[in-house]
């Protein structure tokens, strides 16, 4: 999916992903957690990498993939996300100390308490921001 | 889209919110609130979120500078009718207790 770095277009994102991720068997509180991720991430990417333009391009990667985790492979949904806006300096990406009240700084600490894995790279004059999060299987019920 | 209506009591005014808050829609909110408070300083801004179905971390910024503009005019900013959208949203960020939150407009605009 390619989409222009506007605001505008996260609604949009927005209620495509939720039954995407519904119809990949997440709850509904994860299907909220993909959702507001990968918004925080676009959102990051407007106002950060392509500081407010808003028809830049910013392409996103959904796929299920298999991951190895504790000696068992886990359905996962891996999302990418790219972008040719500056360079974001990966060790700036950390987050804020959430004492500190006040506004602003949040985006990156919803995305990492959403997602089981977040990882960012620069790549061929690309930002990429990898987002997995694992499908967890229903536990059966009791007395089956 | 966000869709913002004001009811006004003696010295508090109701905003009733609708629809997602998020990077496009914030600076409308933000404006709205800011308004209330430093510019009327009206005594009680309270904020009816019953029908938000999404807020962002922008949202959440906007509510925190609203909030600290309260604190600087001696005004109360109130929320209500938060759904769990809306609340686990203000919980990841920590900041649910920071906020004064009612279960209802009645409680929201008891003297």
């Amino acid at each position: 999916m390619e989409l222009p770095s506007s605001p505008d277009t996260l609604c949009v994102v927005r209620s495509a992903l939720a039954p995407l991720a519904q119809i990949l068997g997440f709850s509904e509180a994860e299907c909220r957690a993909v959702v507001l991720a990968v918004d925080e991430a676009l959102t990051n990417i407007i106002r950060h990498a392509y500081q407010g333009k808003a028809d830049q391009p910013i392409q996103l990667f959904f796929r299920r993939i298999w991951v190895p985790y504790d000696g068992v492979r886990r359905p996962a949904l891996e999302i990418l996300l790219e972008d040719r806006g500056i360079r974001v300096d990966g060790s700036k990406l950390c987050g804020r100390d959430l004492e500190d009240v006040r506004p602003g700084g949040l985006g990156l600490h919803f995305i990492k308490e959403s997602m089981d894995a977040v990882e960012f790279r620069r790549r061929w004059g690309r930002n990429q921001l990898r987002l997995v999060k694992f499908l967890h299987a229903p536990e059966p019920s009791k007395g089956q | 889209m966000l869709q913002i209506s004001s009811r006004h009591l003696e010295k508090v005014t109701i905003f009733d919110l609708s629809g997602d808050i998020d990077l496009a829609t914030s600076p409308q909110m933000r404006k709205a609130l800011l308004r209330e408070l430093r510019e009327l300083r009206i005594p009680r801004v309270v904020l009816n979120l019953g029908a938000v179905r999404y807020i962002d971390s922008s949202g959440v910024a906007s509510l925190v500078e609203a909030l600290k503009a309260s604190r600087d005019s001696g005004s109360r900013l109130i929320l209500f009718g938060l759904n769990s959208a809306v609340r686990e949203v203000l919980q990841l960020s920590k900041l649910l207790r920071i906020f004064e939150i009612k279960d209802s407009e009645e409680q929201a605009v008891a003297p």
